[in-house]
């Protein structure tokens, strides 16, 4: 409760405050504080178990806090204050309506806070909207590149239409309910075979949260629209927000559809096997980094709907786990990448003499990403398979997960090979070109920073993980 | 203090693992190869220390086990211990890196800190794999010791480092990834943890004894072996999974390629000894006669391959795929004496190995030269190198006398018990080793003198010192092998009744 009302407020502040602020960086020591009063507020709540009395609303069961969305809500914001503090200064070269970006991503900050408490699915289309549309005009910021334009027009339409179809599977459920209720724990699925309307209702709930969490077949939009917004909100829109997607989609799927889970399992394994595949393989071949970071972030969300399928305790524990490694991997090396003035893999070349520190976080990075030991992104990757084990069916499945990250090995170290093994080529000059520009001592801290926590969190996971089962 | 605050196997991971990583910040490039001379030396202290305590007593075990606790909702713990194998191959893993440290001594390295730093952390993660209980806590140190060889490889290597190591990283990360989705498996079938109060902690254990007390049907047994051994199969490596081999040898700097054939290809036959005999057998029993004929034809074919190999790193790389085919195929036959005498024969092949890849360093740092053919009459120039070599040699071909004879002696009597034709086919490969074996030298080392080895010198007192260490252990458990039965009996005699 009161990370979704102090995100509003601060976002409304911000939006408001920028008719008044002349200066360019206020705004963004201005959202860091706010960011910062907000993930220590809600952690107060997770800590104590009661939001403020002041903000204490009667949601009227609309809305539901426990500690594991709480402790999603935590590390939505705590990435996102590591994103703003690593990439701050790049917000503000995007254009000159500074104030405004910071507070279109508070907007979305307050849906992912909405979209993981929803207790109806109508809070669940509040929040999927409210983090949807401020993206159409962050993707659409850079308002002279044609890219971007692009890529904001074509996310605003299949968005939309996604949106649609969503609506159209929320009605569906609601008409098809006896109960005729929208609270998602209150829907009665009948004994044996769904209703029919019940059925197309959840298909079509199913298309549209795969649609926002870019699963296959529905990732069409994704590349296209990563490559051409500005690089320093792909970052943010790849990240935090496709998490908050798949908490979404997990806590729909379990609440409101857990019990008759066999009958629409098979259709997940599907998106499952479509999109590890489709991901991973359309990876390999990409040049730009960039690009393959959008195909990379595809093939994590193949990985993340393991969560959808197997649906256990150890699914949750994994998914929380996978957001914050893939969170903080993701926004560390896109935030390298921002620096770099070539977005090729070649680009990298020679990188680790030029800039040592940025290239040894990147590694970790990187390693995360693929999933060796001693990582985050090895014990997401871990919980994930040990979830979908347990699950029991469909083992298959956990084997094609498997080849698929040995073949996410290849692009990852890809560029770390390009960093560690090869020269930067010469420039006019015959001196090698400069690689890396604007990173002062600061940044590197923060990389250090980021770069440590994925090393603890890999080594000892229980940290994060404890807190879900943590009672005020 | 000992088995109260800190234990062998700690000591053992902990030591080369934090002086690895301060490794890293050694400005100096002398400073840091001294530093990694001295932490490995301390390291082979702590082990042959460790050898003391090895009698089976309480306090024995006391030193030796520990157990902490790391991530209790999943039922793991940092848990590590020596047994007999284990301690023999912690001792070989000790063993080796001062060595090598010392004969790549005048060896220079671009970034020599870094280097040295990842060598010991290869080293640290190598221990992890011979001393964890905890099959975790193993798969994470499996890995771990890829990681500084990719590294090490792929920076130091040869002019197609790049590509040649990548090859062997994918190879061997898939494997891993295959064994993880086994184990994830696995300990869905292992009882709960339970505290003395009688409070469940986690549903399932990753612990080796709570891995050992599942029973699985055969037929599950029969594919999850698949999960475990593709895993082993491509580490050792085994026919068909060998092809990264001979060129992650070949491109590896030296140092780095001992490492890999002397201590890093046991980790697939340890790990067959450990955890796949003792939780399949009846799969082992099940597939015998496959593996076994997979062993036996990459043996054969490895052989044949390294007689026609110009390429002198490239005949000891396949002459290495040759000899790790007989262990496998040794254990596989399921008898006393094939398993004890592969188990031998990995501290025996480790030495060996070792010792041949330090001829050829020696011999490539003075000419600069791979082909056989291009170099010969290195005996006059170098007589005691050639005297050294001849014995190394002798050893890998298994000449009574050698540490090398009484491993493969052993083996070979399990696989004429186990099946004659299986044992005739084999030994066809010791006839073929002895002939790419001495026709090596004959080319390399005798032979007239031309351009290339004119300037060849005889080798310095240090690198003396070290081929005469690896001489006169090739001789000491070659004449009297004893003491190495009787530090891994018991092991043998765990193994033996998990057969049964």
């Amino acid at each position: 409760m009161n990370a979704i009302i102090l995100t509003a407020v601060w976002g409304l502040v911000m939006m408001l405050g920028g008719a008044f602020i002349k200066s360019k960086t206020l705004p963004k020591y201005l959202a860091i504080g706010g960011l910062s009063f907000v993930f220590l507020a809600n952690l107060w709540e997770l800590y104590t178990g009661n939001p403020f009395s002041l903000l204490n609303v009667d949601t009227k069961e609309m809305l539901h806090t426990n500690s594991f969305n709480l402790v999603f809500i935590a590390i939505a914001l705590g990435a996102t204050l590591l994103y703003f503090l690593l990439n701050g200064r790049d917000v503000e070269k995007v254009g000159s309506h500074v104030s405004e970006y910071f507070a279109l991503i508070f907007f979305v900050l307050c849906g992912v806070a909405l979209s993981a408490t929803f207790n109806t699915l109508l809070i669940l289309f509040l929040g999927i909207e409210i983090i949807s549309i401020p993206l159409y005009i962050l993707t659409g910021s850079d308002k002279r590149n044609l890219k971007s334009n692009e890529a904001s027009l074509k996310y605003f339409l299949m968005g939309t239409f996604s949106t649609g179809i969503m609506l159209m599977g929320i009605a569906f459920i609601y008409g098809g309910n006896e109960l005729a209720s929208f609270f998602i724990n209150n829907i009665k699925l009948g004994e044996g075979k769904m209703p029919l309307l019940l059925t197309a209702g959840l298909v079509f709930l199913m298309i549209a949260m795969a649609f926002k969490v870019s699963a296959a077949p529905f990732h069409f939009w994704t590349p296209d629209v990563y490559d051409g917004a500005p690089t320093v909100f792909t970052s943010f829109m790849s990240t935090i927000v496709k998490a908050a997607g798949f908490f979404a989609f997990v806590r729909l799927f379990e609440n409101a559809f857990g019990v008759v889970q066999p009958q629409w399992q098979k259709l997940i394994v599907i998106i499952t096997v479509a999109t590890l595949l489709i991901g991973n393989l359309t990876a390999v071949f990409q040049q730009s980094v960039k690009r393959m970071l959008a195909y990379s972030s595809i093939a994590q969300a193949g990985f993340m709907l393991f969560a959808v399928f197997a649906l256990n305790d150890k699914a949750k524990e994994g998914l929380i786990l996978y957001s914050a490694a893939y969170s903080l991997a993701t926004i560390g090396i896109f935030a390298i990448l921002i620096r770099m003035n070539d977005y090729t893999i070649d680009g990298f070349n020679g990188l680790a003499r030029q800039q040592p520190v940025m290239a040894a976080t990147a590694t970790v990075f990187l390693l995360s990403l693929t999933g060796i030991p001693l990582t985050a992104g090895f014990q997401s990757k871990f919980y994930m398979l040990m979830a979908a084990i347990k699950n029991g069916h469909h083992f298959w499945l956990v084997i094609v997960a498997v080849l698929c990250a040995a073949i996410s090995a290849y692009y990852y170290f890809r560029i770390i090979q390009a960093m560690y093994f090869k020269e930067a080529s010469l420039g006019a000059d015959n001196q090698p070109l400069v690689l890396a520009t604007d990173v002062n001592d600061r940044f590197r801290a923060l990389l250090l920073v980021v770069a440590a926590l994925l090393l603890i969190l890999g080594a000892y996971p229980q940290l994060l993980i404890d807190w879900l089962h943590y009672r005020p | 203090m000992l088995g109260t605050y800190i234990t062998f196997p700690e000591l053992l991971i902990w030591l080369p693992l934090i002086a690895g990583i301060l490794s890293f910040f050694i400005q100096k490039e002398a400073t840091a190869k001294n530093w990694a001379l001295f932490a490995s030396i301390g390291t082979l202290m702590i082990s042959l220390a460790s050898l003391m305590y090895s009698d089976g007593s309480q306090k024995s075990f006391d030193t030796s086990n520990v157990s902490y606790v790391w991530l209790p909702s999943i039922g793991s713990s940092f848990a590590v211990g020596l047994d007999g194998i284990g301690r023999l191959l912690t001792l070989l893993n000790a063993i080796a890196f001062p060595l090598i440290f010392i004969v790549t001594y005048n060896k220079q390295y671009k970034n020599a800190a870094a280097f040295y730093g990842l060598m010991l952390l290869s080293q640290a993660g190598l221990m992890g794999v011979f001393c964890a209980m905890d099959v975790l806590l193993f798969y994470f140190f499996w890995e771990l010791a890829l990681i500084p060889v990719y590294f090490l490889s792929s920076r130091w290597g040869g002019e197609k480092r790049i590509a040649a190591t990548f090859k062997f990283f994918i190879y061997t990360f898939a494997g891993s990834l295959i064994l993880l989705v086994g184990i994830l498996y696995f300990y869905q079938l292992t009882a709960p943890v339970i505290d003395r109060a009688g409070n469940t902690l986690a549903e399932h254990s990753f612990s080796l004894d709570a891995f050992l007390k599942v029973s699985l049907t055969g037929a599950q047994q029969n594919w999850l072996f698949w999960l475990f051994f593709i895993a082993f199969a491509i580490k050792m490596p085994i026919f068909p999974f060998h092809t990264w081999q001979p060129d992650a040898y070949e491109q590896a700097p030296a140092a780095t390629t001992m490492v890999l054939s002397g201590i890093m290809v046991k980790m697939g036959v340890f790990a067959i000894l450990r955890w796949l005999i003792p939780l399949f057998p009846l799969a082992v029993a099940r597939w015998d006669n496959l593996v076994i004929g997979l062993s036996i034809f990459g043996m054969i074919y490895a052989s044949l391959i390294a007689i026609k190999q110009d390429n002198i790193k490239r005949l000891v790389a396949y002459s290495s795929i040759a000899h790790i085919g007989l262990m496998c195929a040794a254990i596989f036959t399921r008898t006393e004496i094939g398993i004890q005498g592969t188990i031998i024969q990995m501290f025996s092949h480790g030495i060996n190995i070792i010792g041949l890849w330090m001829v050829v360093e020696l011999l490539e740092q003075q000419t600069g030269i791979k082909k056989i053919s291009e170099l010969g009459g290195v005996a006059q120039k170098a007589p005691v190198l050639t005297i050294l070599l001849v014995v190394i040699a002798l050893a890998n071909i298994a000449l009574p006398l050698t540490n090398a004879f009484i491993g493969e002696f052993m083996m070979f009597s399990g696989l004429f018990a186990f099946n004659k034709w299986y044992a005739a086919f084999a030994g066809i490969s010791i006839v073929l080793a002895a002939v790419y074996t001495l026709g090596m030298i004959q080319k390399v080392f005798y032979g007239p003198v031309n351009v290339f080895t004119e300037k060849v010198k005889d080798i310095q007192w240090s690198q003396r010192l070290v081929l005469i260490i690896i001489v006169v252990i090739i001789f000491m458990v070659g004449v009297f092998p004893q003491p190495v039965f009787n530090l891994t009996k018991q092991a043998m005699v765990f193994i033996m009744t998990k057969m049964k």
